[in-house]
């Protein structure tokens, strides 16, 4: 193997003119490296970039700036179909004047493979993907699920060092895209290939990837292990877009290595947290965020530091959990409880305008740079 | 009435389509058959038709002669025979050469900016404004001896001091060519243009993906998903230019006669109705067969439905 990385991206900036006449680094500056064997997503909503990441990966654009490596070669202006990287786009885009067979021979008779190989390795490549006997069907013969396959089998069938996956089940309901959720996270440890993902789909990403690169108009926001992202997020962006945040806006009061004393004005006190950034300095704008299922709720003459008193606002029973929403001093907070008792009617446990005792625990509590 | 008429669906169906069934009805079905039964009758001697059962129109449509130059009983004239194969190979010629032009045009503009596609929408469509036979011609102010083409060139010649006489290209099949190419361009440029605007792109970068290059990509994949627009292109092509007696009556003169030509003069000059008859249902005929196999080579139902 050439490189360690399967991808690399340096400083690529990709600029388009809007229909305006304006000038939009839809890529801005984005620099990553994916390594070789890894199921990388990158995350983000609509227009943040990920996309013509991907694209330019594949070589269906090139970036105005910087450069893209593919196992450690510069692409330049390589067209794609020189490139050794395969894509399962969004459409699927299968061809609907050929069968399933013809879809997925079709890489190989550009390669100018042999008919008898091409019969083995398309036939290998419909077994991976659990399509064996629907060879001579026509793509829309097919329901949704199984054109899915069909992309992936043409797309794997070419043995590519780098699959890029342009959010491929976003057209599937949810319990066919859970399923295939955990057949293409087997399929790749399986083959252990590269897969690039492209989603805006949190949960999936957190589910299948190894690494995540949260994407935000045109930047990398966080690139990180799901745990890392959702654990800890660099800024209030990345905090807000994976899971569920509260968020208090206050002002550093004094840093001490893992700590970091904050005061929140509106709760006219000082929170103890985890500073989510070296370069803070005393009296920074900040932003406190603390996970709604890490806030806790004490005994009511419980003593100690981080307990705050709020009123119950509504409980929500949700079968697992109950979302309690509490005012604490005009701020409204999300709080989680795991139902782990069995008892009917769980929300009468917490009922309106009844007062609790919040606990937010230092190591719970993030600091994050205010963006 | 009213109320039932909302409950069926098959008798909802039935109205809609009644007005136009009894327009083809009285205006396509009975002429038709009134064809049918006139080209199996003779004509009477001052050209009104006897109604009988004979087959001699399409007999001698098809080279049986009694008028013979060395005074044999009969003899095989080609006379007509030449008129339908020359019918059927122009039809054919400007068929290839339409679809030879219009694909390339249709191309560039389902691949140009929306803005632009309108604009070269419009701009095919502009010539549909004026008549078809002033249209036509302008092909002859342009062919004929003292014509636009002929004073360019003997400028040009003129210019390198070179001798020139000016061209026959009027009363010849060329200029009936020409001016069916011309005529019928639009025709294949729409539907070509609709197929090819169709393709998801996804589909070009998808053929790109897995290695084809740009000419690989258009055998493999435009060409195979634009053939529903060239089968309509062609059927709105090749069935008029076989029927049509405009264009070789203009640019043809008494040069390029084709079966329009030979059916149009069998009604007014020579009048006979019973072999202007033959010579239309043997056109119609022919015209099927050839739609026919064509389209059943190519598809023509569940493609063009597709598309």
């Amino acid at each position: 193997m050439a490189s360690e990385f399967a991808v690399e991206m340096r400083d690529v900036v990709k600029k388009f003119i809007t229909p305006e006449g304006s000038e939009l680094n839809a890529v801005d500056h984005v620099t990553m490296q994916i390594k070789n064997g890894e199921f990388f997503s990158m995350l983000g909503s609509s227009g943040c970039g990920k996309t013509t990441s991907l694209r330019m990966i594949a070589g269906f654009e090139w970036p105005t700036e910087g450069e893209v490596f593919i196992e450690g070669k510069a692409m330049g202006h390589t067209p794609p179909f020189q490139r050794k990287v395969n894509t399962v786009f969004q459409s699927y885009a299968l061809f609907q004047h050929m069968t399933v067979f013809q879809n997925v021979a079709f890489g190989l008779e550009m390669e100018g493979a042999k008919e008898d190989e091409i019969k083995k390795r398309v036939g290998r490549a419909l077994e991976m993907v659990q399509l064996t006997g629907m060879e001579r069907r026509r793509p829309k013969q097919l329901s949704g699920g199984q054109q899915q396959r069909v992309a992936v089998a043409r797309a794997l069938v070419k043995t590519p060092d780098v699959l890029l996956l342009d959010e491929p089940l976003g057209a599937l309901d949810l319990k066919l895209r859970k399923e295939m959720q955990l057949e293409l996270k087997a399929l790749q440890q399986q083959l252990g290939i590269t897969f690039i993902y492209v989603t805006h789909d949190q949960e999936e990403a957190l589910t299948m990837s190894d690494r995540i690169a949260v994407m935000s108009k045109g930047r990398v926001q966080q690139l990180a292990t799901p745990v890392e992202i959702y654990e800890r997020p660099v800024n209030k962006f990345v905090a807000d877009f994976i899971g569920e945040s509260n968020f208090l806006e206050g002002k550093i009061k004094s840093l001490s290595g893992e700590e970091a004393v904050v005061h929140v004005p509106a709760l006219n006190a000082e929170l103890r947290g985890m500073p989510m950034s070296r370069d803070f300095v005393n009296g920074e704008d900040v932003v406190v965020s603390i996970r709604p299922e890490k806030v806790r709720i004490a005994e009511n003459n419980a003593k100690g530091d981080g307990l705050f008193k709020a009123k119950v606002l509504t409980s929500v029973y949700i079968g697992s959990d109950t979302h309690v929403y509490v005012d604490m001093h005009g701020i409204r907070l999300k709080v989680m409880e795991q139902n782990r008792i069995s008892r009917l009617d769980p929300s009468s446990f917490y009922s309106k305008d009844q007062v609790i005792t919040l606990l937010f625990m230092p190591e719970n509590t993030l600091v994050l740079k205010k963006d | 009435m009213l109320q039932r008429l909302r409950e069926n669906k098959s008798m909802q169906g039935t109205f809609l389509a009644l007005p136009t069934t009894l327009w083809l009805f009285v205006l396509l079905i009975i002429p038709l058959f009134l064809t049918f039964v006139i080209s199996f009758g003779q004509r009477s001697p001052d050209g009104d038709v006897i109604f009988s059962f004979s087959l001699d129109n399409y007999i001698r449509l098809f080279g049986y002669s009694t008028d013979c130059p060395d005074g044999q009983a009969s003899c095989f004239d080609p006379l007509y025979v030449n008129i339908l194969w020359r019918s059927l190979s122009l039809a054919f010629n400007t068929t290839v050469l339409v679809i030879l032009m219009a694909y390339p045009l249709a191309y560039f503009i389902a691949r140009a900016t929306p803005k632009q596609r309108n604009m070269f929408l419009f701009m095919v469509l502009i010539p549909l404004w004026t008549n078809f036979v002033i249209r036509v011609y302008a092909w002859m102010m342009l062919l004929r001896k003292e014509g636009a083409i002929n004073v360019i060139i003997g400028w040009v010649a003129g210019l390198f001091n070179l001798p020139f006489t000016p061209l026959e290209m009027l009363y010849t099949p060329g200029a009936v060519l020409v001016g069916m190419v011309y005529e019928f361009l639009p025709f294949m440029i729409l539907p070509i243009y609709t197929s090819l605007e169709k393709i998801d792109t996804s589909l070009y970068e998808a053929a790109a993906d897995l290695g084809a290059n740009a000419l690989r990509t258009f055998l493999r994949v435009t060409l195979p998903l634009s053939m529903p627009g060239v089968v309509a292109g062609t059927i709105l092509v090749f069935i008029p230019v076989m029927g049509t007696f405009i264009v070789s009556d203009i640019l043809g003169g008494r040069q390029v006669i084709l079966v329009g030509n030979l059916i149009q003069r069998q009604f007014l000059d020579a009048r006979d109705p019973t072999f202007g008859s033959a010579a239309s249902l043997i056109l119609m005929v022919m015209t099927l067969i050839v739609t026919y196999f064509y389209t059943r080579k190519f598809g023509f139902g569940e493609e063009i439905v597709v598309a």
